[in-house]
């Protein structure tokens, strides 16, 4: 059947078209920027100086390790704290109003500004407990920060495991615990790890809420201790972002190329582990 | 089929929570109780915290001058504390960032989700995720080394530090929010109601446009209310490219200051505890708490209607 030329079918068309392509553009003139800044900065040596105010001299050795303790010690806390919360509610839970008000409160924490659970971290983690401004209060605000993230990510990846498994489970005589813990949980562990990786690389790029527990952004030493004071990646950008010498703007591209690397691979990774499961439990 | 499902998810529910004698059964339950509290104890946490120093402030500085004073000029003297600046310049950000993601998050979402099928509609929606996943830093620094140079060729009295170019990128990190929220939502709308407006002689922009956008409003007025409370909360981008001067203006071609980026201002500064500019960052927060509960709450209640009439 002919159709009768229609200006407006082309222009309902042709915007979406337009926005899909505007924000893909956007990302690829984001990516050209940071690359074309960063990577003539990239050498060895800026992986393991410590920064400096001689822009030539600094790196971001301390920085880099500063992040893989605040990533560690994040996963640690969050991860159990996450994946405990999210079976509660969708296997164990009675569907009341408590369940309901857990939910919509996790809703809304996800919605929270990060720099109010640094606030948080502050008043709670530095000061009232008396952490100070060290990696284990850093890793605890985090932790609060990605919490809902992975919560959610476990209740849907759970949700979506068959009621049949745990019927056969319990058909056999599985306790309750055997069978969230041999059934249920590997079921669901693909979207789980997903869920927790790109938890985990929001936390590695966040800076707001390390700022506010007073993360330094100076540090000449290697912390060896969760009570010793440190920097992060993302903080150091800021630093260096936010002086007015150029010189000092490409070092933050530089280590702006890094910090995207870990990210992207984290990701890279959280497809691969979720491929691999899906592999080894027979396909979908 | 659904009745067969319902009596089997309810048997479920019976074993799974059903009362058990054994140790490590209980100290598995037990676990899964300790772990949910966190996150409840976090929220309350989060309003003690907060609370307990906005009272002490108030108790200095009156609630009149708070909500209707219109300068904010905390750390230096004389001193005074009045948010509409701050609440002036976040929704500057806010209204401008919305202005540039939601027209570009919508109609990507309904040209995503009514023209593009299979496996290119996925590659698309994970790519334009990625905008989401940049650390919020890196679009700070784009907009210092590149947007504001950039814009300062077609405006010439742009500030260095302005409000405009703040709201651009943080307009370009919350497109993902608002499209694949919509998205989500004009994908749930049923087919049947498609089919029907096929079947009457429907093209596809008309069914685009006059089916599946309007029973999907809720959806999508809850994907932009969602952006607009990530773009008011957002932090480090605005730091780095708005400036810290609060100002009662909406020109964006000046330095402002958001609520935000008053907090790390002060928190880089070493504010000793106890006393009054230490006080004001939670009162701060506290006012930026409530705003971004509001419109989330709101958003909310937009879905649940939503969902409550098709899914």
């Amino acid at each position: 059947m002919q159709r009768k030329f229609s200006f407006e079918a082309l222009f309902v068309k042709y915007c979406g078209v337009a926005a899909v392509v505007f924000s893909l553009g956007c990302l690829i003139v984001l990516l050209t920027v940071i690359f074309i800044n960063g990577i003539p900065g990239l050498r060895l040596d800026f992986l393991t100086h410590f920064p400096s105010r001689f822009p030539a001299q600094a790196g971001i050795f301390s920085a880099l390790i500063g992040t893989f303790w605040i990533l560690v010690m994040t996963a640690l806390f969050s991860i159990p704290l996450g994946v405990m919360t999210g079976i509660y509610l969708e296997e164990l839970a009675k569907d009341n109003w408590v369940k309901r008000l857990i939910q919509v409160n996790i809703a809304n924490l996800s919605g929270v500004p990060s720099v109010v659970y640094g606030i948080l971290g502050l008043a709670v983690f530095v000061r009232f407990l008396g952490f100070d401004r060290s990696i284990l209060s850093g890793a605890l605000t985090m932790s609060l920060l990605i919490l809902p993230i992975i919560i959610i990510a476990t209740t849907e990846a759970i949700r979506a495991v068959p009621l049949s498994i745990r019927l056969a489970a319990f058909g056999v005589g599985a306790s309750p615990r055997q069978v969230i813990w041999y059934h249920v949980l590997p079921e669901a562990m693909p979207g789980i790890l997903t869920g927790v990786v790109l938890a985990l690389s929001r936390a590695i790029g966040e800076s707001a809420p390390l700022i506010m527990i007073g993360a330094l952004s100076f540090v000449a030493f290697v912390p060896h201790h969760p009570l010793d004071s440190f920097t992060v990646l993302s903080i150091q950008i800021f630093n260096w972002v936010s002086r007015p010498q150029e010189a000092f703007h490409a070092l933050a591209s530089s280590a702006i190329v890094v910090l995207l690397g870990i990210t992207l691979s984290m990701n890279v990774l959280a497809i691969y582990l979720r491929t691999r499961f899906v592999q080894r439990r027979g396909g979908d | 089929m659904k009745g067969l499902e319902n009596t089997q998810s309810f048997a479920l529910k019976r074993s799974l929570s059903s009362p058990s004698n054994s140790l490590s059964e209980n100290i598995f339950k037990g676990l899964l109780y300790v772990a949910t509290s966190v996150s409840v104890v976090t929220t309350i946490g989060i309003v003690v915290v907060l609370l307990s120093e906005a009272i002490q402030f108030f108790k200095e500085i009156s609630f009149v001058e708070f909500f209707t004073g219109t300068q904010w000029t905390p750390l230096i003297e004389p001193k005074h504390f009045g948010i509409l600046p701050l609440v002036c310049g976040t929704l500057l950000v806010g209204v401008g960032a919305s202005l540039i993601a939601v027209p570009v998050g919508v109609a990507s979402a309904l040209f995503l989700s009514e023209y593009v099928r299979g496996s290119l509609r996925t590659i698309l929606k994970s790519t334009l995720e990625v905008l989401a996943g940049i650390p919020t830093v890196v679009y700070g620094y784009l907009a210092i080394t590149f947007v504001t140079p950039q814009l300062q060729q077609f405006i010439p009295n742009l500030e260095v530090f302005n409000a405009l170019s703040a709201a651009i990128v943080v307009g370009i990190m919350i497109i993902p929010t608002i499209s694949s929220v919509s998205q989500d939502a004009f994908e749930a709308v049923p087919r049947e109601l498609r089919d029907a407006a096929y079947g009457l002689g429907g093209r596809k922009h008309q069914v685009a446009m006059t089916v599946v956008f309007p029973a999907a409003l809720s959806g999508f007025v809850a994907s932009v209310i969602l952006g607009f409370s990530r773009a008011i909360g957002e932090t480090m981008a605005v730091t780095l490219a708005a400036g810290s001067t609060p100002k009662l203006s909406f020109n964006p071609l000046q330095s402002i200051q958001t609520m935000t980026s008053y907090i790390v201002q002060v928190s880089l500064g070493d504010t000793p505890a106890g006393t009054i500019e230490y006080r004001s960052i939670f009162v701060v927060g506290l006012t930026l708490f409530s705003m971004t509960l509001i419109s989330n709450l709101i958003a909310q209640w937009f879905s649940r209607r939503f969902q409550e009439r098709y899914l």
